[in-house]
């Protein structure tokens, strides 16, 4: 393998008609189901924006916000979404790296799931505020007050979001290419007409040449080094809201450890549920086999591993210490008001998904979908898990024998319609976006594909 | 004007001068570690932004401060009533909470929990947009007007001493102050509150509600500068020898935080003493 930054374009490029005739179908006619899924899930996000405007008007405490819990689902949701996003890229930065020739298939799918969740977790800083009227303030330098860590998580997401749109971007640019020739036959009408204008802007000076090409390639290999660093010290960061107070259960060095180890396990899970959704779609059944999926299952459990790993360590060594309020709160993740959700997580999204991947009968693409829906779902949880104990433990220990005081005592999330409409839009907002990104952009990365192929069969091996 | 308060605070034999404070580690951090120029310049500006306000060049003329004596007090919670009347404030938004308590004997004793106006606010520095911040007489105040409601602050108190407008703000009539930070009556939804020691009322002459109210005597308001408190019946106190005479201590001292409430204990209990309490 050469060095990354100077990847060689293949001598000849021999095109796959049949490989441009699969992809591009979808994008250059709509699909039967196209707009009813559009609708449905455009309806779902609506009813979402509805409870938020209902939240507007009656205050966070509609959504299940009090005193004795000042932060809940919406601060878990930031975390889990954009956390999703995380493995999009980094998924497709690591397989670009170390030159996975069966990466092909799956970079644009990761790396479009990374372009769309990451907006969406963004967006929930607006929920999560009590004035989004005064957001402005938050990019309005005269206001900053730069020693806050939610300030430096805005700085930081802000930087990965542009980050994710170029590296989504520039493989992007051949493939706009192909398609704008494939445009060239069709018959002309307005829709073509916007089309054609949409490509060429994508496209713009780019013509193919073998140097434009090594061009290309090296900028994303670029890219592709400096996107994980970013993601990591992004994560890092997003932790530091939480690890840089007193609070026991927040105040934690190993958060921002953790936080990355999740992102990149759910990322995984969710680029895995996307590829499957989109090989069933589009037909792309002789393109991506099991192969890639147990592939992307291992790479899912080597993180769930080390995550399990991460909060076994955290909670035994919180709970040794035997003081009021780390031990507190340990007891009450294990054994206390917290168990279930902390005991969902650590069979459905610790030990299920590692039996799965670990027996061979199991370790199919089914297998592997169905992990990742336990994982994506239980990792979610897992947030909740993180967010809500410490947020709602008292600081001021008082008494708890004397029935007359209520004061000091553990405070309650209510999980209302409100959160629950805001998070199940998000979430439909996910497949939505997708489905958008995928009728102007192949879902697959044609000119990779092609690319990997020349260079692998010229290198002897198999594609 | 943080180095003169310090010395008042060690000359009344309460708190032990903390050598390592939340800015100085900051600066710290600017100065040494980071090693990036941009990182740096951002580094510095941090250690500026977390100096104190203070400009006066003469020097602020009140320290404000509260003594609490808890061997007097019954727990009637007339401090919060008064309190929540003044400021028009709903049932649960407690900013003088009386808290029960347990002494390492088992017993249970109220304590009344205020603001505790820290000298080195844990809630100040991570506002993303500045609401929060500490007057050069010693007040640590929240500018709804800014305050966008992150909550971060809740997280960051010690003392769960703030409390959020989860929905609308119990309505006021029209008050004898001027809406601000200092008297931020009525509330505004989404946003942060907590105790201000009354802050509007203090030029006027007059001690916080809470303080007036107690039947018992037991809330003293005072002026570090002149080293005098006073409670609700008229009784006067000098500061410095009534904190010396009677153990005073302050609330959480290892969170470094250098409270401007101090506590006079009388039931054996051990106010700083947060670490070793059973589960």
């Amino acid at each position: 393998m050469t060095d990354v930054i100077a990847t060689p374009a293949p001598a000849e490029h021999r095109v796959d008609h049949e490989l441009r005739r699969a992809v591009l179908r979808p994008v250059l006619e709509t699909p039967k189901w196209w707009w009813p899924s559009i609708l449905v899930l455009g309806a779902i996000v609506l009813l979402g924006i509805v409870a938020w405007i209902y939240q507007l008007a009656h205050g966070l405490g509609s959504a299940g916000y009090n005193d004795d819990a000042f932060w809940g689902i919406y601060e878990s949701n930031l975390v889990a979404f954009i956390g999703v996003s995380y493995g999009g890229a980094v998924v497709s930065a690591i397989l670009r790296l170390t030159h996975q020739s069966w990466r092909a298939p799956l970079t644009r799918i990761a790396e479009a799931t990374a372009l769309v969740t990451l907006p969406i977790g963004m967006l929930f800083i607006i929920p999560h505020l009590g004035n989004p009227g005064k957001i402005w303030e938050l990019i309005w330098p005269p206001y900053w007050n730069l020693s806050s860590p939610i300030l430096w998580d805005f700085f930081a997401v802000s930087t990965y979001l542009m980050a994710t749109i170029v590296f989504f971007y520039l493989p992007l640019v051949p493939d706009a290419q192909v398609v704008l020739t494939q445009l060239d036959d069709a018959a002309p009408s307005t829709r073509v007409r916007v089309r054609q204008s949409l490509y060429r802007a994508l496209v713009g000076r780019f013509g193919g040449t073998p140097t434009e090409r090594r061009r290309l390639n090296g900028s994303i290999g670029l890219l592709a080094i400096m996107i994980i660093p970013m993601a990591v010290s992004v994560h890092s960061v997003l932790s530091f809201a939480f690890a840089s107070s007193s609070r026991p259960g927040y105040m934690e060095t190993i958060f921002p450890v953790y936080f990355v180890v999740a992102a990149l396990y759910s990322g995984v899970a969710l680029v895995v549920l996307s590829v499957a959704a989109v090989r069933k779609l589009y037909h792309l059944e002789s393109y991506i086999s099991s192969r890639h999926f147990v592939r992307l299952g291992f790479l899912m459990i080597a993180f769930g591993a080390a995550y399990l790993y991460l909060t076994f360590t955290e909670y035994l060594i919180d709970g040794y210490s035997n003081t009021a309020g780390p031990a507190a709160w340990v007891y009450q993740i294990v054994a206390g008001r917290y168990w279930v959700p902390f005991w969902f997580y650590f069979v459905a999204g610790g030990l299920v998904p590692i039996l799965i991947m670990a027996i061979k009968p199991l370790r199919t693409m089914t297998g592997v979908t169905v992990a990742s829906v336990l994982v994506v779902l239980s990792l979610w949880v897992k947030r909740l898990v993180i967010v809500i104990p410490p947020a709602t433990e008292p600081l001021v220990r008082a008494a708890t024998k004397s029935s007359g005081a209520v004061s000091g005592l553990w405070g309650t999330f209510h999980f209302t319609w409100v959160p629950i409409s805001i998070t199940v839009a998000a979430t439909a907002a996910i497949p939505l976006l997708l489905l958008i990104v995928f009728r102007f952009v192949p879902a697959l990365s044609v000119t990779e594909m092609e690319e990997v192929a020349a260079e692998s069969s010229h290198q002897g091996g198999r594609p | 004007m943080s180095e003169t308060t310090s010395e008042t605070a060690s000359a009344v034999g309460t708190t032990t001068p903390v050598t390592i404070q939340r800015r100085s580690v900051l600066r710290a951090a600017a100065l040494g570690g980071i090693g990036l120029g941009v990182l740096g310049a951002v580094g510095s500006t941090v250690a500026l932004a977390a100096e104190p306000s203070s400009t006066t060049s003469s020097g602020p003329n009140h320290q404000w401060c509260m003594v609490i004596d808890l061997r007097m007090c019954n727990g009637c919670q007339l401090c919060t009533v008064a309190c929540q009347t003044a400021h028009f404030l709903h049932e649960d938004q407690t900013w003088m909470k009386v808290y029960t308590m347990t002494n390492a004997a088992g017993e249970e004793y109220p304590m009344p929990r205020p603001c505790m106006q820290c000298e080195d606010p844990a809630c100040v520095p991570v506002c993303p947009v500045g609401a929060n911040f500490r007057t050069p007489e010693g007040l640590v105040l929240v500018d709804q007007s800014k305050c966008i409601g992150t909550r971060i602050c809740m997280n960051a108190c010690p003392y769960d001493a703030r409390y959020f407008n989860w929905g609308a703000p119990e309505p006021a009539p029209k008050q004898p102050y001027a809406q601000s930070p200092e008297w931020p009556v009525p509330q505004v939804q989404g946003t942060v509150g907590k105790c201000i020691d009354c802050a509007a009322m203090l030029p006027t002459g007059q001690i916080p509600e809470c303080a007036t109210h107690c039947a018992m005597g037991v809330i003293y308001f005072g002026d570090l500068t002149t080293d005098t408190a006073v409670n609700g019946m008229g009784q006067t106190i000098k500061i410095s020898s009534y904190l010396a005479d009677n153990n005073g201590m302050v609330f959480k001292e290892e969170y470094g935080t250098h409270p401007r409430v101090y506590y006079i204990p009388g039931h054996g209990q051990d106010l700083v003493n947060d670490h070793d309490a059973a589960i």
